[in-house]
């Protein structure tokens, strides 16, 4: 209340109390640090600091040969890694205008269909933590282990995988690494659905999420958001729907979107995207089967390392292989952005070559970083522990936030 | 895609003129540069046109080109509209030593951050934007690390040779 409009003054003039909510807080998961201006319980507005674990992404990339680059996009949004790396593969064989074989976009939609559950499940498990239900978040994250056996599988990595190469993927699809993916499959449907029922109509859960931090469609729009928390505001865009790549547009599936933009819709989009990817995986295995096998990546041998005993042996796999390492690859000079759907919305990558071994500007569309920005907009006036939970059913992730 | 250039290269032209300095496909890309004392009008009206109606602001990005005398800074705005699925970039380039571009926070309120992250890195300083300060960085620093006359790596070593290991 501000002086001029309290004239009288027999009454106390009311005071708000600033409270520091982070930048460690065991209830943000991870480095965020809002400061909020409270009246008693409710949040009257907050100021929203980001950067404590800025780590140059964008400065380094301007210095490292294209493959090398990989391995900062890992460190992004690090629940679901393999989808930024296969996004910044695609990124760059867009620019060399590499055509990718039919059986290897089949093979990274199971990869980044995979990485996708991994992220949901982190998010949708935590909402449950943070209205106080643990067994859920304890259930399912069995599954969630399941998805890293077969990531350590294929790649060697569970959590900063580095998947993929350009031009492919750096090995294929062992028969170990089909027999786990079998077995989660045929695991998870009953595993999620167990999730579900602990969650999904529990009167607590519900009384607790609806109506909490909600946004509308326009405000969603106006603050840059994408993805999920997009969709739960019912806007059906999706990267993957709108500008197909990897062959998405050969595979069937719906856009869940939700109504009120609350804390329980986007949980809900979360959870129809998990049924929806495991749709996918399925549709994209039977493809696979009908390409011929053993194809694992194209046909580029100044982009592509060749194998080992070949560079050995093979005076061409030698000068290849030096090439690449040293980065002495012809690239295109050109400019050229791509984006993929990733765990938390239109996760894009802007690259500018001049032709040098390192790109001239790369820039990362983080989704995170966009729609963090709304965020204090959307907890004014809630309570405290309502903003907990909307920070975390917006699953905001440091690493992506920062890059 | 090549429809949409030439649509809104059309549409521009007529409106802007001369502000239009060029436009061509850049990938799959629509790309068109703009002078920058009007590139606050250009996308007020993209974003406000019945045809075009660029309603998302999908990313935004500073540029740095040393070797451009007089325009060696520049900003790269892209632009959404979803429900046709139009994209498209523009860019506007200018001196380093008047680093100044107006705000469009009033039109997208994404921009506000995007835009000061581009502060930030770049020093590109935003007019009329509410709350131009630091965003990634720390306070304090005193230059924008991004432009180029910073090195990545520690000036003072000497055991890393760029022929071989820099770009």
């Amino acid at each position: 209340m501000s002086k001029e409009k309290n004239t009288n003054t027999d009454i106390i003039e009311k005071e708000y109390t600033t409270l520091n909510l982070g930048p460690t807080h065991p209830a943000t998961h991870g480095i965020f640090q809002n400061v909020l201006k409270m009246d008693g319980e409710l949040i009257v507005e907050g100021e929203s600091t980001v950067g404590y674990i800025h780590r140059a992404f964008e400065k380094i990339a301007e210095r490292r040969p294209y493959y090398q680059i990989t391995v900062l996009t890992d460190r992004l949004n690090y629940c679901s890694s393999p989808i930024n790396n296969l996004g910044w593969h695609m990124t760059v064989e867009k620019l060399l205008k590499i055509e990718i074989p039919k059986r290897v976009q089949y093979l990274r939609v199971i990869i980044m269909e995979l990485a996708r559950i991994s992220d949901h499940i982190i998010c949708n498990s935590v909402i449950g933590v943070d209205t106080g239900a643990m067994t859920g978040f304890l259930y399912i994250f069995q599954q969630r282990e399941s998805i890293y056996d077969i990531f350590e599988e294929l790649c060697g990595a569970r959590l900063t995988t580095n998947i993929g190469r350009i031009g492919g993927l750096e090995r294929d699809f062992s028969p170990k690494a089909w027999a786990l993916i079998d077995k989660f499959l045929a695991e998870f449907p009953a595993k999620l659905k167990e999730f579900e029922n602990l969650l999904m109509r529990n009167r607590i859960f519900m009384d607790r999420t609806i109506k909490c931090g909600p946004i509308s469609a326009e405000m969603a729009l106006e603050y840059g958001f994408t993805g999920p928390n997009l969709r739960a505001a019912g806007v059906d865009y999706d990267v993957r729907v709108m500008n197909p790549y990897c062959s998405y547009e050969e595979f069937e599936f719906t856009v869940p979107v939700g109504t009120q933009g609350d804390t329980y819709d986007r949980f809900m989009v979360r959870e129809e995207e998990m049924w929806q990817s495991l749709s996918i995986i399925k549709q994209a295995i039977e493809k696979v089967k009908k390409e011929p096998a053993g194809v694992y990546h194209a046909d580029v041998p100044e982009f592509f390392l060749p194998p080992k005993e070949e560079v050995y042996n093979n005076m061409e796999a030698l000068i290849y292989h030096f090439k690449i390492v040293m980065g002495e690859a012809d690239v295109p000079v050109g400019e050229v952005y791509h984006c993929v759907e990733g765990g938390n919305g239109e996760l894009g990558y802007y690259l500018i070559s001049d032709g040098g071994r390192a790109p001239y500007r790369m820039h990362i569309r983080r989704p995170c970083f966009i729609y963090y920005q709304a965020y204090t907009e959307m907890i004014k006036g809630a309570l405290l522990s309502d903003a907990i939970l909307t920070m975390s059913s917006m699953n905001v992730i440091a690493g992506e936030l920062d890059a | 895609m090549n429809n949409l250039l030439s649509t809104i290269e059309e549409k521009l032209k007529a409106k802007f003129g001369e502000g239009i300095l060029s436009a061509e496909m850049h990938y799959d890309f629509p790309v068109f540069t703009i002078r920058k004392d009007i590139i606050h009008d250009v996308i007020k009206f993209l974003k406000e046109d019945e045809e075009l109606a660029f309603g998302f602001l999908t990313t935004m990005c500073g540029l740095h080109y040393p070797d451009n005398a007089g325009h060696e800074l520049g900003v790269m705005y892209q632009l959404h509209n979803m429900p046709k699925n139009y994209r498209i970039r523009l860019k506007t380039f200018f001196a380093i030593s008047d680093p100044q571009i107006p705000t469009i926070t009033d039109l997208y309120a994404s921009a506000n951050w995007m835009e000061r992250q581009e502060f930030d890195f770049f020093g590109i300083i935003f007019k009329g934007h509410p709350n131009l300060k630091r965003i990634l960085n720390m306070d304090e620093m005193t230059y924008h690390p991004m432009r180029k006359e910073y090195p990545f790596e520690d000036g003072t070593r000497e055991d890393k040779d760029d022929k071989m290991f820099g770009r």
